[in-house]
């Protein structure tokens, strides 16, 4: 049960080696020692992230999870749900790609809009079936600024957590009436393993601090956020301006 | 899956708003009757198979409806029937899905122990016959859902004072058993399962059992006293009333400039003269005037000491609802500015010195009862509020917590310290020689990590939490303050073997189920 100061008994990550995901996972364990499952692909990194949880004094717990394998998923989430209750899953998985790859690469293409996207929703289901069922509990679902206006940069990742965004802004308001809140958390730029090389843009951000405001989110029963906050009011600008303006801008 | 209804429950236009029970409902979609009924030799113990949930509800309709407790905070999604019988309740017990099933008396509670998120719930407020009272014995035969007010209306004419009230009369007899509820006067009479005589619990197998103190079940009464629900559902109790003369107290008033003075009040010997006693005291002031209180103790009137115009009807019951504060009030409200300027007046208010003041039960013992649904002024977010004991001897950790609260950004109004007298033998029951100390905090940013402070200051000193308050700490800190907790989850376990009850705090704090 999440308590009466937003403090969960057990938190599901799917994409169990995520670096944002691990971070929302130890921003709450800090707090508080729970019960964690980690969903995964079985490697190396998977097993570091397991002890890395450990030692803030959580037991864990590993699934395997492909989220490319979309037939598996339901059988994923009910494994994860086997041992009890799960009070916050979050949806951290995801690739970024190569952005001109993606959309001259047909199979690079579907690749990212199965993981970003079709494996999201699927899971997404299989999730709200769970928590209907037990009628509490959160989602946390990673999305994107990407995904609010495209950009010729990177509009392939863009249309998929366009997508996804506006799956769990529907999903947000499907769960409410089981007493499910579900957030989604649009970071701008975030420093990680996934954007290593890459030129920040402005107003870019860290796993820490995105995991800070997905907590706080659950915590308070947020809907919707932005990391770090002001990325609110650019992107509200930056959705307005007419196309050739936005066009010719550098980012 | 359900609800059985396609279409999601219309928490909208069709909410059914409860000012007692502080609920909204959501459409009655009847008797669950398309879904597979479930026998209880199905039941799946192993939390969310991939079955599907179901309920036989034989004769009573099911609800959806969001359920908190009077903080208003972890609200979750209930089935809920109203029982109108025993058979009802037996019934319901029998068919409950495997999710479980929790009795619900009118919310009074704080957290979450009459709420079972995706479970069943019963409103026992439908199992209410008119109190049944002996006029010359004072022993009363009550039924589950009816409340301490209704029970009290029903005594006072014949001469009779329910022995045991907490700060409201809002609570049901199961309730008041469930939470072995204290008042003023736990000094003097201990707690509410101290007067009950006998009680018939509807335990899992949906039979029903009729326990006593000293009984060959009295190890299942002893649990069920302070037991949360978690033996079964109260269907009714046989209670002791003491005798009284008026509604009226004498009371006196002391204002003590800070806690020591308070304390050295509570200790020179004079609290036990009177039979009710309890301290409002100031979390906002610091240094010399930490926990400055204003102590008001007294006792039942006797018809010659009121005042003649009082005399002829010494057992007038005064106890208006004087307004609903309606569900307008923004968070944030109750700040640490408006609470330090509600402390002084209130301080201020207080005469310094008074004896002797004839008062109603209102103005000396149940004040929030002349406003429903208060707990609204603390807006959306609601509050909690946290109470603990300690042990005598250990007044240097109540300063030590006296001080931090007064230090931190998190500030109550509503401070009440009181003196316990012995504990009965109920293993889970909160009372305990000692102090307890309840402040309401609303609920604010870090208030998480606050609390968690306050439970190593409590634990540490040999103290404990109050389940009927209880909405945020871990299994392990709850169990410390209780050693006799295993003892009790034996005799709950053997009670119902296949977890039947079970409430969101079951489940928060690991009460029952592996």
């Amino acid at each position: 049960m999440i308590d009466a100061v937003g403090n969960p008994q057990s938190v599901l990550l799917l994409g169990g080696t995520s670096e944002i995901g691990l971070a929302i996972v130890e921003a709450f364990a800090t707090d508080r020692p729970m019960r964690v499952i980690l969903a995964a692909r079985p490697s190396e990194r998977l097993d570091a992230a397991k002890v890395r949880v450990e030692k803030l004094g959580c037991a864990v717990e590993t699934i395997d999870f492909d989220a490319r394998a979309v037939d598996t998923h339901a059988d994923v989430v009910r494994k994860a749900f086997a041992a009890g209750d799960v009070d916050v899953a979050v949806v951290a998985f995801g690739l970024l790609g190569d952005a001109e790859k993606a959309w001259t690469d047909v199979d690079a293409a579907v690749e990212l809009a199965t993981v970003n996207y079709t494996a999201a929703v699927s899971v997404g289901v299989a999730l709200a079936e769970r928590l209907r069922e037990q009628s509490h509990g959160a989602i946390v679902a990673l999305s994107s600024v990407a995904g609010e206006r495209p950009r010729r940069s990177n509009f392939v990742y863009g249309s998929t957590k366009a997508g996804l965004d506006a799956f769990y802004t529907g999903l947000t308001e499907a769960l409410r009436p089981y007493d499910v809140g579900v957030t989604v958390v649009r970071p701008g730029f975030v420093h990680t393993r996934m954007t290593e090389g890459m030129k920040p843009a402005p107003l870019s951000t860290t796993p820490e601090a995105v995991a800070a405001a997905a907590v706080d989110a659950v915590r308070n029963r947020r809907e919707q956020v932005w990391v770090p906050a002001p990325l609110r009011g650019v992107m509200s600008v930056l959705r307005h301006l007419p196309r050739p303006v936005f066009r010719r801008l550098p980012v | 899956m359900w609800p059985p209804d396609p279409q999601p429950p219309n928490l909208g236009a069709d909410v059914l708003r409860r000012s007692s029970g502080s609920y909204r409902r959501a459409p009655t979609v009847g008797a669950a009757s398309s879904e597979r009924v479930r026998s209880n030799h199905d039941r799946d113990k192993g939390g969310s198979g991939g079955r599907v949930t179901s309920f036989a509800m034989s004769s009573t309709p099911t609800s959806s409806a969001s359920l908190h407790g009077w903080g208003r905070t972890a609200p979750t999604l209930a089935h809920v029937t109203v029982p109108r019988s025993q058979a009802d309740v037996a019934a319901a017990v029998r068919a409950a899905g495997h999710r479980g099933v929790i009795a619900r008396g009118l919310g009074r509670s704080y957290g979450d122990p009459a709420q079972n998120a995706g479970g069943l719930v019963l409103d026992m407020t439908g199992l209410a016959r008119p109190p049944a009272i002996d006029a010359d014995t004072g022993v009363a035969v009550v039924d589950g859902g009816v409340s301490l007010d209704t029970l009290m209306r029903a005594a006072l004419p014949l001469g009779w004072w329910v022995p045991v009230l907490p700060g409201t009369r809002q609570v049901t007899i199961g309730g008041a058993i469930g939470a072995d509820v204290h008042g003023k006067n736990h000094h003097t009479k201990g707690s509410f399962g101290n007067h009950v005589l006998s009680m018939d619990l509807v335990t899992a197998d949906g039979g029903v059992r009729t326990l006593t103190p000293d009984g060959p079940e009295a190890e299942l009464f002893w649990a069920t006293v302070g037991g949360m629900g978690l033996t079964g559902v109260i269907v009714s109790a046989t209670v002791q009333l003491h005798r009284t003369e008026s509604a009226y107290f004498v009371v006196d008033t002391d204002r003590t400039r800070d806690l020591d003075e308070l304390l050295t009040l509570l200790t020179d010997g004079s609290d036990d003269t009177y039979g009710y006693s309890a301290a409002w005291f100031d979390t906002t002031t610091t240094d010399a005037k930490l926990g400055r209180a204003v102590l008001t103790r007294g006792s039942l009137a006797t018809r010659d000491q009121l005042p003649l115009k009082l005399r002829n009807d010494p057992l007038k019951f005064e106890a208006p609802q004087l307004l609903t504060f309606p569900d307008v009030f923004p968070n944030g409200l109750a700040n640490p500015a408006t609470l330090r300027a509600f402390s002084h007046l209130w301080y201020h208010k207080a005469p310094r010195r008074q004896r002797g003041a004839i008062q109603n039960i209102t103005a000396f013992y149940q004040v929030l009862d002349l406003f429903g649904d208060w707990n609204r002024v603390y807006g959306s977010r609601g509050f909690l509020q946290y109470q603990f004991l300690l042990p005598f001897g250990e007044e240097p950790a109540l300063r030590r917590i006296a001080e931090r609260i007064a230090a931190s950004r998190h500030s109550s109004g509503l401070n009440v310290l009181k003196r316990f007298g012995a504990g009965n033998q109920a293993p889970l029951s909160f009372p305990q020689p000692g102090w307890t100390v309840t402040v309401d905090f609303p609920v604010a940013a870090g208030l998480h990590r606050f609390c968690d402070e306050l439970d190593e200051l409590v634990l540490g000193a040999g103290g404990r939490l109050y389940l009927a308050k209880e909405s945020r700490t871990t299994g392990a800190t709850f169990k410390r303050g209780y050693p006799r907790f295993e003892e009790w989850r034996k005799v709950r376990d053997e009670a119902d073997p296949d977890g039947v009850f079970v409430s969101d705090m079951a489940r928060r704090l690991e009460l029952t189920g592996r």
